[in-house]
C-alpha cells in the first residue's frame, strides 16, 4: 500500500486516460455550447430562423448539444473505458468481501 | 387546505418513509459500522448512483430559483443552465477509478479521510472538517428554510409546523439509515423530479398553445427573451461562461458529490452512472429551466421569481397532478439536505471524534455516538433554521463557491500530480476560501464573471507554487 506501487499500478493508467477523456469531453461541450448560442444568437431577433419553433441559436446549442453530448458520453463509456478491479491489491489489507 | 394537491405530497413523503426503513433494514451487517453507515458500504449501483449525485447537487435552485430566474431573464438563462449538463459525466470522469481505488487502498470513509492519508497533515484534516461543517450546516439550514416555505405555501400549514414536518420526515431515514437510505431514497426523489419535470414541461407546452406559438408570444413582448442575452441585455458571453466553473466543473470539488464517488461497488457500476447521469442531469436542467420561460406567456406578471413553479404547475394541471409534480421540489430539497445532514454528521463523528478526540472508541460507542450528533445536528438545524441567524445567512452565501475553491485542488491534484503536498494544500484551502469570501464581499463578479473564477485559479496557483517550493525545501533537509 506504499507510494512506490501506487505509481506503478496499471489500473491507475487506464484511470488517468479516462480523467482526460472527461476534460476533452467537457471542451467539446463547451465549444458547441458557445459557438452555436453566440455564433447563431448574436443577430437581431427578427432575422433568427426557428427549428421545432424554438430559435436556431438555442436549439443547435442546447437540446441538440446535450443529445450530442449524450452520444459521446455513451461512446466514450462504451469503447474507451475499461473495467478493472478495485479490491485486488488488498493483500494484507482489510479481507476482500 | 387543498387536498387534492396535499394527498400525493403525503403519499410521496410516505414511500420515502418506508424506503428508509427497507434501506436501514438491509444494512449489511458484516461491514464495519462506520463504512455501512457513512458510505453504505461500497454496494451503490450505476442507477442509484446516477440518481443519488444527480438528486444530492440539484436543490431548491434546480427547481424553484432556476425557473424563477428563466421566467425573467428568457432563453439566457437556459442557456447558462446548461452549463450543468458537465456534472452529469465530469466528476464521475475525473474523480473516476483513482478516486475509488486510493479511497479503497486508504480504506477512506469520508472526503477527509482521503485528504489525511494523502497528505498526511492534521492541519489539512482540521481545515477541511471545519469548512465542510461551518459552510454545509448553514447551507442546510438555508435549505430547510426553502423545504418549509414551500410547504407552507402548498398546504397552508404554518411556517413551524411545516418546517417540523420537512425535518421530521427527513431525519428519520437519515437516523437510522445512514448512507443506504440516503442513496435509496434520493433515487425515489430523483425518479419523482424526473417524471415532475416531464409531465410540467408538456404541461406548460399544451397550455402555451405549442412551442411556436409560445415564442412568438415572448418574441412580441420583449424580443430579448428569444436572444441569449437576457431580458435586458446583461448576460454577456463572458459571465455566462464563467458558470462552467460555479456550476459545471467546479462541482468536483463539492464534498457531498465528491463523497459519492467512492461509494460504488465496481467499475460497471462508475460506466452506467455517467451515461445515466448525464441524461438525466441534463433533461432536469434543460425541461425545468424551459418551463420557466414557457411560463411567462401564460402567467405573465409575476413577481416573485420563487413562485413561478408552484404557480405554473397549480395553473396548467388538474390539483392531483399539480401534487404529483409538486412532489418534485421537495424531493430535491430532501435529497440535497439529507446528503448534507449525513456529511457533516460524519465530519463530527468520524474526523473530528475519532481522529483526534478518541482514536479506540469502540464499534457501539461509534454506533450511539452517530446516531446521537445525527439527532443533534438535525435539532440544531431545525432550531436555527425556526428564524435564521444572520451568521447562517452569511455563512450560507459561501457555501457552494467556497467549498469549491478549498477542495477542488487539494482533491483532484492530490489524485494525479505526486508533487503535491500538504503546504501546498493547506495553503490552497486558506487562499480559495478567503479570497472568494473577500471577492464576494468587496469586488463581486470581477472583471465581469462570476466571482468564483478568481479564487479557484488563485487556489490553482497557491497550490502548485507552495508545493514545488516546500518541496524542494524537503529534499534539501533530506
Amino acid at each position: 500500500m506504499d507510494k512506490k506501487t501506487n505509481q506503478k499500478d496499471p489500473r491507475f493508467k487506464i484511470a488517468e486516460k479516462e480523467a482526460w477523456i472527461g476534460v476533452g469531453l467537457v471542451l467539446i461541450n463547451f465549444i458547441w455550447w458557445f459557438g452555436f448560442a453566440y455564433g447563431m444568437g448574436s443577430k437581431p431577433a427578427d432575422e433568427y430562423q426557428y427549428i421545432f419553433g424554438l430559435p436556431a441559436w438555442f436549439f443547435y446549442s442546447c437540446v441538440a448539444g446535450f443529445v450530442i453530448m449524450c452520444i459521446l458520453v455513451i461512446f466514450a463509456v462504451k469503447f474507451f473505458f475499461r473495467e478493472v478491479p478495485f479490491d485486488e491489491e488488498m493483500k494484507g489489507g482489510a479481507p476482500k468481501k | 387546505m387543498k387536498w387534492e394537491v396535499v394527498t400525493p405530497l403525503i403519499v410521496f413523503l410516505i414511500l420515502i418513509f418506508i424506503a428508509g426503513l427497507w434501506a436501514s433494514r438491509n444494512m449489511n451487517k458484516s461491514n464495519s459500522f462506520l463504512q455501512e453507515y457513512f458510505l453504505g458500504g461500497r454496494e451503490l449501483g450505476g442507477f442509484i448512483l446516477a440518481m443519488t449525485m444527480m438528486a444530492t447537487y440539484g436543490s431548491a435552485s434546480s427547481f424553484i430559483g432556476g425557473p424563477g430566474a428563466a421566467y425573467t431573464q428568457g432563453l439566457g438563462w437556459v442557456l447558462l443552465a446548461m452549463s450543468q449538463v458537465v456534472t452529469g459525466y465530469f466528476v464521475l470522469m475525473v474523480l473516476g477509478k483513482k478516486f475509488a481505488i486510493i479511497a479503497r487502498q486508504y480504506q477512506a470513509v469520508t472526503l477527509i479521510d482521503f485528504l489525511k492519508e494523502r497528505y498526511q497533515s492534521k492541519w489539512v484534516v482540521l481545515l477541511s472538517a471545519i469548512s465542510i461543517i461551518v459552510f454545509l450546516f448553514s447551507s442546510m439550514a438555508a435549505q430547510w428554510v426553502g423545504g418549509a416555505r414551500l410547504i407552507e405555501s402548498l398546504t397552508g400549514l404554518s411556517y413551524t409546523s411545516a418546517l417540523f414536518v420537512f425535518v421530521v420526515s427527513v431525519m428519520f431515514y437519515v437516523i437510522i439509515g445512514g448512507f443506504r437510505a440516503v442513496a435509496v431514497t434520493d433515487a425515489i426523489q430523483g425518479a419523482v423530479m424526473f417524471i415532475g419535470t416531464l409531465i410540467l414541461l408538456i404541461a406548460v407546452i399544451i397550455a402555451g398553445g405549442g412551442i411556436p406559438n409560445i415564442i412568438q408570444d415572448l418574441a412580441a413582448e420583449n424580443p430579448n427573451l428569444i436572444r441569449p442575452y437576457g431580458f435586458d441585455g446583461g448576460l454577456t458571453p463572458l459571465y455566462v461562461s464563467s458558470f462552467w466553473v460555479l456550476v459545471g466543473v467546479g462541482v468536483v470539488g463539492l464534498p457531498q458529490v465528491t463523497v459519492r464517488a467512492m461509494s460504488y461497488k465496481n467499475s460497471k457500476a462508475m460506466h452506467r452512472a455517467i451515461i445515466i447521469g448525464t441524461i438525466v442531469v441534463g433533461f432536469i436542467m434543460l425541461g425545468m429551466h424551459l418551463i420557466g420561460v414557457f411560463a411567462r406567456p401564460i402567467l405573465p406578471g409575476i413577481e416573485i421569481g420563487d413562485k413561478v413553479m408552484p404557480m405554473i404547475a397549480l395553473e396548467v394541471l388538474p390539483p392531483w397532478l399539480a401534487g404529483i409534480v409538486l412532489a418534485a421540489p421537495m424531493a430535491a430539497i430532501m435529497s440535497t439536505v439529507d446528503s448534507l445532514l449525513l456529511l457533516v454528521s460524519s465530519a463530527v463523528v468520524k474526523d473530528v471524534y475519532i481522529n483526534y478526540i478518541k482514536p479506540d472508541a469502540s464499534e457501539s460507542v461509534i454506533k450511539k455516538m452517530s446516531f446521537g450528533v445525527t439527532t443533534i445536528l438535525g435539532i440544531l438545524v431545525f432550531l436555527m433554521a425556526l428564524s435564521p441567524p444572520d451568521l447562517i445567512i452569511w455563512l450560507n452565501l459561501f457555501s457552494f463557491g467556497g467549498l469549491e475553491a478549498a477542495f477542488i485542488w487539494p482533491v483532484v491534484l492530490g489524485l494525479y500530480w505526486a508533487k503535491g503536498n500538504k503546504f501546498g494544500a493547506i495553503a490552497s484551502m486558506l487562499v480559495g476560501t478567503g479570497s472568494y469570501i473577500i471577492i464576494y464581499t468587496y469586488f463581486p463578479d470581477p472583471f465581469g464573471m462570476h466571482t468564483v473564477v478568481l479564487p479557484v485559479s488563485f487556489s490553482l496557483i497557491v497550490f502548485v507554487a507552495v508545493s514545488l517550493l516546500t518541496g524542494k525545501k524537503m529534499l534539501h533537509s533530506i
